[in-house]
């Protein structure tokens, strides 16, 4: 990280357990693993051009996965983690390979019957996801090392799990901007520019969104694995269709123009959510109301307007 | 060089190319005329694996590459531009080129190295042959019509061609544009040893460089040669020269 803001951030994130709110550090958590979910799809719907309504799947069988491996098979999570995303990448893999034949609503619309197929699944395979009842009570992972830490000792294991939390999403955003920052991320937005073109200057067009598609699916399992055990649960409807639009709908709000937004649109909903929700039972009325607003008067989402604001201010006088 | 022989596509039972065939030798420019519709740019779609043909054959360089896909054909040392214009319009001028040297020397895959550096000198130094040096900075899509022509030869000649394709490269310029490009189109050819293709619809533009003309005319070849013997074919003179004058 080359900003010193995201440092900042880091560092802030950190210091909220010191707030000694369980609330704070609840909110904090969802906050941190919606906008890792939310940027893994920015990189197909930002980077890439391709929209996908199903991006949940992999979500959810990396919640699944990491939920079963640590839950029934009390595997460590080191090894439940990182099974998430390389589950979730290989469905990518598997869907995507039929996905990237198609192009717009339809490349959309089978993401979205992929998905479907997964939370059917897991809605119905009782003995392994425990059907529509789901999987609770799936154990936080054993952090009694961080008890013995200075500072950290006196914590709850719900915030020792957001530490834990903050710094696996760091790290996952870290590699994540590295990738669209490289050469690859280049090529993807080459082909969100103008796919023809980038076919002619060489670009195997469907073999790079490929592979997009398996790297946001396997981040987002990622997600999904750090929520299974935030959610002390994991159910079918982490797969369903809702949640896929939930997290388009953080990559819009944000702005997917920006590497950022998405990660902004996951707090803004989340917080939205909190708050309308307190007021009124219509809050899915007011979100709408707000994104309509939002997607006329600012199509960048919340980024892009902030940069128009910040740029204003910085206007020479 | 290229070897296109008797190609043929049609669209719904409409014949839009039939039996074409064209060859283009080393280090020539060549031209392809023909009035409206003749079939040009199908033709070139066919060439360069846009379009699969029905029947016929496309060799280059004593390859058979018909049916490849575009991204294969343009790593075999074919670069083309587009008749209508063919950008990456959110991407500056400089990332434009930028990614064309980084998808040719094979660095597409990179998920890891910083990539704004990569390649900066041979990107500099095309946009600065091109004319576009000092406009490295700004985004493609606000370009005017003929520097974004002038960027779209830059993609192509970025993939380090032999062989280049253009498609109408001055369609929509003004005259002083025209006049401009075509300066710029010969001197690279001549500077990088390039065989050139193009369609053209001005024919002041095709007879003052081109060495070779084929005319086109309802999906067939009904000329070819050189301009002069090309200008005197009678028939040539009746379906397209005539119906222009």
């Amino acid at each position: 990280m080359r900003a010193p803001w995201e440092l900042a951030l880091l560092a802030a994130a950190l210091l909220v357990p010191a707030l000694g709110s369980r609330f704070y550090t609840f909110l904090a958590n969802d906050v941190l693993i919606w906008a890792l979910f939310a940027t893994s799809l920015n990189l197909l719907v930002g980077y890439t051009g391709l929209v996908s309504f199903g991006h949940a799947a992999y979500f959810g069988i990396g919640a699944y996965t990491t939920g079963l491996l640590m839950k029934k098979l009390s595997l460590p999570f080191l090894i439940a983690f990182p099974a998430a995303g390389v589950l979730a990448g290989g469905f990518a893999l598997l869907f995507g390979f039929f996905c990237v034949r198609l192009t717009r609503i339809y490349f959309a619309m089978l993401t979205l019957a992929f998905a479907q197929i997964v939370w059917a699944i897991c809605f119905k395979w009782n003995e392994v996801t425990g059907g529509e009842q789901g999987m609770p009570e799936i154990p936080y992972p054993s952090l009694d090392w961080m008890g013995r830490l200075p500072l950290v000792g006196g914590l709850r294991t719900s915030d020792h799990f957001y530490l834990v939390t903050v710094v696996l999403v760091a790290l996952c955003l870290w590699v994540l901007r590295r990738v669209v920052g490289s050469p690859f991320g280049r090529m993807l937005t080459t082909i969100r520019e103008n796919a023809e073109r980038a076919e002619f200057i060489g670009v195997n067009v469907r073999r790079y969104e490929l592979a997009a598609f398996v790297l946001a699916g396997a981040f987002a399992g990622l997600a999904g694995g750090l929520f299974g055990i935030f959610n002390r649960g994991v159910f079918p409807d982490f797969a369903y269709w809702t949640k896929s639009s939930e997290v388009l709908i953080m990559t819009l709000l944000g702005g997917m123009g920006t590497f950022y937004g998405p990660a902004l649109g996951a707090l803004a909903l989340i917080l939205l959510n909190q708050q309308i929700v307190s007021y009124t039972e219509y809050w899915p009325f007011v979100l709408g109301t707000i994104l309509i607003v939002l997607l006329f008067v600012f199509p960048g989402g919340l980024a892009g307007a902030a940069g128009t604001a910040l740029r204003w201010l910085r206007r020479p006088a | 060089m290229l070897e296109v022989r008797g190609v043929r596509k049609s669209f719904d039972g409409f014949v839009a190319v039939n039996d074409a065939s064209v060859s283009v030798a080393r280090g020539q420019i060549a031209a392809i005329i023909g009035p409206n519709g003749a079939g040009k740019t199908t033709l070139f779609n066919l060439i360069t694996g846009h379009l699969r043909p029905e029947a016929g054959a496309v060799v280059l360089e004593g390859r058979d590459i018909t049916g490849l896909p575009p991204h294969d054909v343009c790593r075999l040392g074919m670069g083309r531009s587009f008749q209508r214009t063919n950008i990456f319009p959110r991407l500056t001028v400089y990332q434009n080129v930028q990614a064309a040297f980084l998808s040719h020397r094979g660095r597409g895959l990179d998920l890891w190295s910083r990539v704004d550096e990569l390649y900066r000198g041979e990107t500099e130094a095309l946009l600065a042959s091109l004319g576009l040096r000092e406009r490295a900075g700004e985004v493609s899509g606000f370009l005017s019509h003929g520097a974004q022509k002038q960027l779209e030869l830059g993609i192509a000649l970025a993939s380090e061609p032999s062989l280049l394709l253009l498609d109408e490269p001055t369609a929509g310029m003004s005259v002083s544009e025209t006049r401009e490009t075509i300066r710029l189109v010969e001197r690279i050819a001549r500077e990088r040893g390039l065989t050139l293709l193009f369609t053209e619809h001005d024919m002041e533009v095709v007879f003052s460089i081109a060495q070779k003309i084929t005319v086109l005319h309802q999906g067939r070849v009904i000329a070819e040669g050189a301009p002069a013997d090309v200008r005197a074919d009678a028939e040539v003179r009746r379906v397209y020269l005539g119906e222009r004058r």
